[in-house]
């Protein structure tokens, strides 16, 4: 379940957001993505969760060319992302935001909704057991039923999480899971990753700004700066990395971390 | 006013309740469910009304037909041709937003309106068309039976009833949960994989199709159609107002408010009918008038309508 992404480019009008841009993300692993706002990180996600098309070059996801395709397909092949601004479904229950999700619905042809309503609720009910492990997991079953729109910030963020878990997804793109969660969540939300690494194999890419929350979750770390690949491997070596300390607080201050 | 004459205006009034009640069921799928801003509804509920009316008229040389068709062929063309048109504005506006959709519409109803009046080999033009039948007005030993408002008024209630049932089963089907999150948030139904243009279509199509069911039920209703029935503010504006008033979401607040606001409509002609002759004219502007000021008293005090949304578990 590997991604691999082969000379990138994007260009929006005159700005430059990725200039060949090449990085693995190998299977197995939680491999983070960071750098200083603008370097071209969600832009990155979105070209290979097929949001954007790139200018030019590729995106190989287990060794099949998936450049361009949209958003839906590559969900069916098994790549599936969160965003930085939570999206959900504010006026539907927590519940139903996650039932929402599972693909091949049968009860999504509203000829089956109306002709063959046994079968749609009895895939209904497999959904709902499936929602409340995902519930249970993240801690979220007393909220279950109340809308969406009322959670928490650091709750809508575990129910981004959630809905990725609702998928047969392997390979999972999380872009800024960590932001505006509380100290107490946020280590419910590293304890859920890494066992969603474990027990489910899945294989995580994961934008973060939080270097600590970096530090514990990821390995490699891939540092990108105004749309380049600076460097990648563990965190303490990019902490000590001269380029992309620069890049962080500017020349004055190198060396600080 | 004798009793008779009392009840005889009941069944009246209950028969446009009940066509409203359609059209405004129809935009509920549409706007209630998936976001879709139609404001072209006068388009679709003409298609219906006029092809039934030309399916279901005896032979005349003054327009298209009539093709003397059993009520239910018109009533079922209706149909098919409201979702045939809605089929192409979908194709058109589907990957659009749906403000982009909402001037795609009402450009289209206008564009129907116009063709209804000016081509008159198809609708005869200004001069409508006359004799269309009510239900059961050919059946034999019907006898004046077939020209009462109360059967007609059963046939409305047993259509809305067969409307309610399957909007019903479809909202609350994983499809109408597609909808729904298609409408609070675009990006996040997409990113769960799913083909949103297919569900937006589908919505479009099928709301449209039960507004030509309104508009062929009209026809039959009145038994003369011409192009002045369809203007904006009846056919689209009223809609609206019912829908947003009774219950955007809800499709037992989107009955409730074609009754309601129905009711307020037809009170403000009698209250303007005591109007001095010299004012009729600006009596006719108030009604509309008066109706908006209600649609922003309704928003302020509920506004999520009269019977909101069910947001609560579903099962």
């Amino acid at each position: 379940m590997s991604i691999e992404v082969r000379d990138i480019t994007k260009t929006f009008g005159g700005l430059t957001a990725l200039r060949d841009c090449s990085l693995t993300v190998e299977p197995g692993t939680i491999t983070g993505l960071i750098g200083p706002n603008g370097a071209g990180k969600t832009t990155l996600f979105n070209i290979v969760a097929g949001a954007f098309k790139p200018d030019s070059g590729q995106i190989l996801f287990e060794g099949t060319d998936i450049t361009g395709l949209g958003t839906h397909r590559l969900f069916r092949r098994g790549i599936v992302r969160t965003f930085q601004v939570p999206k959900e479904f504010s006026r539907m229950t927590v519940r139903e935001n996650l039932m929402l999700v599972p693909p091949g619905q049968t009860g999504e042809s509203l000829a089956a909704a109306w002709f063959s309503r046994r079968a749609v609720r009895r895939q209904e009910e497999e959904i709902a057991a499936k929602v409340e492990d995902v519930l249970a997991f993240l801690n979220l079953g007393h909220v279950g039923s109340e809308l969406a729109g009322g959670l928490s910030g650091g709750q809508k963020k575990l129910l981004e999480l959630g809905r990725t878990m609702m998928t047969d997804a392997t390979m999972v793109l999380l872009d800024e899971p960590g932001a505006g969660v509380n100290r107490s969540l946020l280590a419910h939300l590293v304890e859920a990753i890494e066992r969603l690494k474990e027990e489910r194999g899945y294989t995580f890419c994961i934008i973060e700004h939080d270097m600590d929350l970096v530090e514990r979750l990821c390995y490699p770390v891939i540092a990108m700066v105004r749309g380049e690949i600076l460097a990648s491997g563990a965190m303490e070596d990019i902490r000590s990395n001269q380029t992309v300390v620069e890049a962080y607080f500017g020349n004055a201050k190198a060396g600080g971390r | 006013m004798e009793l008779g004459g009392v009840i005889e205006y009941g069944l009246f009034f209950l028969s446009f309740v009940g066509i409203y009640a359609l059209l405004s069921l129809g935009l509920n799928l549409q706007w209630g469910l998936t976001g879709q801003f139609n404001i072209g509804i006068a388009g679709f509920f003409a298609v219906g009304a006029y092809t039934s009316a030309i399916v279901t008229t005896a032979p005349s040389p003054h327009h298209l037909g009539g093709f003397g068709a059993p009520l239910a062929v018109g009533l079922v063309l209706a149909m098919v041709l409201a979702g045939l048109v809605a089929v192409l504005v979908g194709l058109l506006t589907v990957r659009l937003r749906t403000d982009y959709l909402a001037i795609a519409t009402i450009g289209i109803a206008e564009i129907i309106r116009l063709v209804l009046k000016n081509e008159e080999w198809l609708t005869n033009g200004v001069r409508g068309i006359p004799g269309i039948p009510r239900p059961f007005a050919e059946t034999p030993g019907a006898g004046t039976l077939g020209q009462s408002d109360g059967v007609f008024l059963l046939v409305v209630v047993a259509l809305i009833l067969i409307v309610y049932l399957a909007l019903e089963a479809a909202r609350r089907s994983p499809w109408g949960r597609v909808l729904r999150a298609i409408r609070e948030n675009e990006d996040g139904v997409r990113a769960a994989g799913k083909d949103i243009e297919r569900f937006r279509l589908e919505a479009f199509v099928v709301g449209s199709m039960i507004m030509g069911l309104g508009g062929a039920l009209f026809a039959h209703f009145v038994g003369f159609i011409s192009p002045e029935a369809f203007t904006p503010e009846f056919a689209t504006f009223l809609v609206w107002v019912m829908l947003i008033a009774g219950g955007s979401g809800n499709n037992k607040g989107a009955v409730l408010g074609a009754l309601i606001i129905w009711l307020v409509w037809t009170g403000t002609e009698f209250l303007t009918s005591m109007a001095p002759p010299e004012y009729v004219t600006q009596a006719g502007a108030l009604r509309l008038l008066m109706i908006g000021i209600l649609v922003q008293v309704i928003l302020l005090v509920r506004p999520d309508g009269l019977l909101p949304e069910e947001t609560a578990e579903r099962k």
